[in-house]
């Protein structure tokens, strides 16, 4: 079995990876590469680092040591060395968050308009030729409107586009936030446990999308998932981290099989595979890598860091 | 009264019986009620001759007061019962005048500006009234520019008279001594604020909520206190006088006019009367007022406007999705301050005199009132809010020393009665398939 996506040019080169708080290392010395067009999952028990390489990617954290390179139209963004906002706007990197972060007074539409800022803050020549009402800032927000129905459409929330965000169902919610970080126009779409909280259809359909997305639009996607479900069923290449270092990296079927990564999971023990809806195809009978028990989420998005 | 309302709610927890815990609760609050009455208003010190001072009881309106809390206090509780729910503030609440209004904004919005036209020229209008109306404007201007702020942006500001200060001061030191007319004193008075907007904005980029609060708390201090111990420039506590009133194109309001210059009542063969500047000012700061609307209005509905309200919803999804947060935060800052600015300035030449004494924590204090009072962000809610908070102390004015008790307590009511303000609806920017948002009309 090959390599997934070797011999091809990268979009992502993470090199030496590095994040400490204090005295804690969060990330080790982590070195992985993602390629276009390809979902690359990463995976681990709770307190791994996964959310930190989000956040390090993302510009939420300014890394300890490493590299961050990010290779889009010939040129190569060290994103280590960007602010913070800069990452999304430069390198066009979009994320979601592991518990759902919406305007949520904001109406669905709003927060896909509110995702295309930049474009349509330089159409309104900031905000004069909006106040001015010129013609070329309505056309821009025309095409803004145009480019949300197209994501409104594909994640089934064109009936709801003028509900407020907060009073959507969770999965609605879900869907949106993916929907708001896609109106960015992304080369890269890191999506933070995506799958937490959806019920088994809502999870298969979630699989869909991501491989939908990835065919059609050609963005690469970077998956932080404890859904077993939805990372076996759909990713091209899976890192597994434990304790902020990466014990294996591979295709779903090698790490599947990976002694560390069962070690890592289940310790000496083997505990009944819970995983949902497909978990069960596609996990070969209690080898399957297993998810944390139901409520043990990692701890929230910590807001106070820089 | 928390103690109270604690009792009160384990109590009505209990189905069978109704009204003994409803009684309970009711005689509870007038007990508290009576307490607090008996030193403040059952007792007054009199004169009794030779500066002695006498003791005079009036426990008749202790028990009036105590019998009036009691049977509000029953009513209250008596009230969610009869229409069925239960408590007093629901989450969402819209409430049907807030939505009738929001349906029928357009006929409110020209109705009301109809309205607040001719005013001066309806049949009961008096000089006073119009003096009024133009205070009354003054803090709609203010509540709209803080709204931007503190509605749009959600950036608690306490400090928002500094920049009201601000204006008034740049309009009053330029007219002192370089002879600025109102006219031209005006943009300078509204970039002055602007800049100092931004000035009070970067320190506090990283604050929000209370935080935030008590910094532009600061700041609002630290302008006064710096208006007040400048003498040499800003004149200390006598503050700067004789600052020009505006004139109409050029044409002055005064009885008579130095050599060469054609008075407004000349101009226009009208007999004088010292009304006209009064109804000029009221013109000029309703103009103001109106421009300060559509230009909210207006760039709410666009990229830059959005923003604000996003980063009030939530900063770290903005900065995830390539909004630059200090950009957006000092452009709140600075557009507010500016407005605040240029409510200042129309201060300045409307009294002809100012000093640090106008702008003092309690004008900070009232703005915010009006924006919360009204709801935040809505502009309709602002304009009501500024109507009911100044205007009430005039009218109570016949209650002589009662009327800051009316005030307090109709401030009460509202937030009990409506707890997200007058009007705590939003109205979306823009709709799917509905009319374009670029027309943001009115």
């Amino acid at each position: 079995m090959t390599r997934p996506g070797e011999g091809r040019a990268p979009l992502l080169t993470v090199e030496q990876l590095t994040m400490r708080f204090g005295g804690l290392t969060a990330v080790d010395a982590l070195s992985f590469i993602a390629y276009p067009d390809e979902i690359t999952a990463i995976i681990g028990p709770n307190g791994a680092g996964k959310t930190t390489v989000f956040n390090c990617l993302t510009g939420f954290y300014r890394p300890s040591a490493g590299s961050l390179a990010l290779h889009a139209d010939g040129e190569v963004l060290r994103l280590e060395r960007l602010q913070g906002f800069r990452i999304a706007r430069r390198a066009r990197i979009a994320r979601t968050f592991q518990n759902v972060r919406l305007f949520a007074g904001m109406t669905v539409l709003e927060n896909l308009i509110i995702a295309q800022h930049n474009p349509l803050m330089a159409a309104s020549a900031f905000s004069i030729a909006g106040l001015l009402g010129l013609p070329g800032y309505r056309a821009a927000e025309r095409a803004g409107i145009e480019r949300a129905r197209y994501w409104l459409d594909k994640l089934r929330l064109t009936e709801r586009a003028d509900w407020i965000a907060g009073e959507l169902p969770y999965g609605a919610q879900r869907r949106l936030e993916i929907a708001r970080a896609l109106c960015t126009r992304p080369v890269l779409l890191c999506l933070d446990e995506p799958a937490a909280g959806l019920n088994p259809r809502e999870s298969a359909e979630l699989n869909t999308l991501l491989l939908t997305i990835r065919a059609e639009e050609r963005i690469g996607i970077l998956l932080i998932e404890h859904d077993m479900s939805v990372v076996m069923g759909i990713s091209d290449h899976v890192i597994v981290l434990d304790y902020g270092r990466k014990i294996a990296d591979g295709t779903p079927a090698e790490v599947r099989v990976d002694p560390d990564v069962i070690k890592a999971y289940l310790g000496e023990d083997e505990v009944d595979q819970a995983g949902s809806g497909q978990g069960a195809i596609v996990t070969p009978a209690k080898v399957g890598v297993q998810g944390p028990p139901a409520g043990a989420c990692d701890p929230g998005f910590p807001l106070s860091r820089e | 009264m928390t103690a109270a309302t604690g009792l009160a709610v384990d109590q009505a927890a209990r189905p069978p019986d109704l009204w003994t815990p409803l009684f309970k609760d009711a005689l509870l609050a007038a007990l508290v009620a009576a307490l607090l009455a008996l030193p403040l208003v059952g007792l007054q010190t009199y004169d009794i001759g030779g500066g002695a001072l006498g003791i005079r009881t009036h426990f008749d309106w202790v028990a009036m007061g105590a019998a009036a809390v009691f049977a509000g206090r029953l009513m209250l509780r008596l009230y969610p019962r009869l229409r069925g729910y239960g408590t007093i503030g629901r989450r969402n609440e819209t409430g049907r005048i807030a939505v009738w209004a929001n349906r029928q904004i357009v006929p409110i919005t020209v109705a009301g500006i109809a309205f607040a036209i001719a005013l001066p020229f309806l049949p009961f209008s008096s000089r006073y009234l119009i003096d009024l109306g133009t205070t009354v404007l003054i803090y709609v201007m203010l509540g709209w520019g803080l709204n931007v702020v503190v509605g749009l942006a959600g950036l608690l500001d306490l400090g928002y008279v500094a920049f009201y200060a601000v204006g008034a001061y740049t309009f009053g030191l330029l007219a002192r001594d370089l002879d600025f007319t109102f006219w031209e004193a005006l943009p300078f008075s509204g970039l002055v604020a602007a800049s100092f907007g931004i000035l009070l904005g970067f320190p506090v980029l990283r604050l929000r909520g209370d935080y935030l609060a008590i910094v532009t708390l600061g700041f609002g201090e630290i302008i006064r206190i710096v208006l007040l111990n400048w003498a040499p420039v800003t004149g200390g506590p006598n503050g700067i006088g004789g600052i020009p009133r505006p004139s109409f194109f050029g044409l002055p309001f005064t009885r008579t006019a130095p050599e060469g210059v054609t008075t407004f009542h000349q101009f226009f063969g009208l007999e004088f009367s010292p009304d006209h500047r009064v109804i000029f000012l009221y013109f000029v700061i309703l103009g103001m007022a109106l421009i300060t609307n559509l230009f909210t209005l207006r760039i709410r509905r666009l990229p830059l406007g959005r923003a604000w309200e996003a980063l009030r919803e939530d900063e770290v999804a903005c900065r995830a999705l390539g909004i630059n947060p200090t950009n957006v935060k000092l452009s709140a800052f600075a557009i507010g301050a500016m407005f605040g600015g240029l409510a200042g300035c129309f201060f300045a030449t409307r009294q002809g005199f100012i000093s640090p004494e106008s702008f003092t924590f309690i004008e900070s204090a009232t703005i915010l009132a009006i924006v919360v009072l009204g709801g935040m962000g809505s502009q309709l809610g602002v304009v009501l809010a500024a109507i009911l908070l100044v205007s009430l102390p005039e009218f109570g004015r016949a209650f002589a020393e009662f009327r800051m008790l009316i005030f307090g307590a109709a401030m009460v009511a509202v937030m009990v009665w409506r707890p997200r303000g007058l009007i705590s609806h939003r109205e979306p920017t823009l709709r799917l398939g509905g009319r374009p948002a670029g027309n943001a009309g009115r």
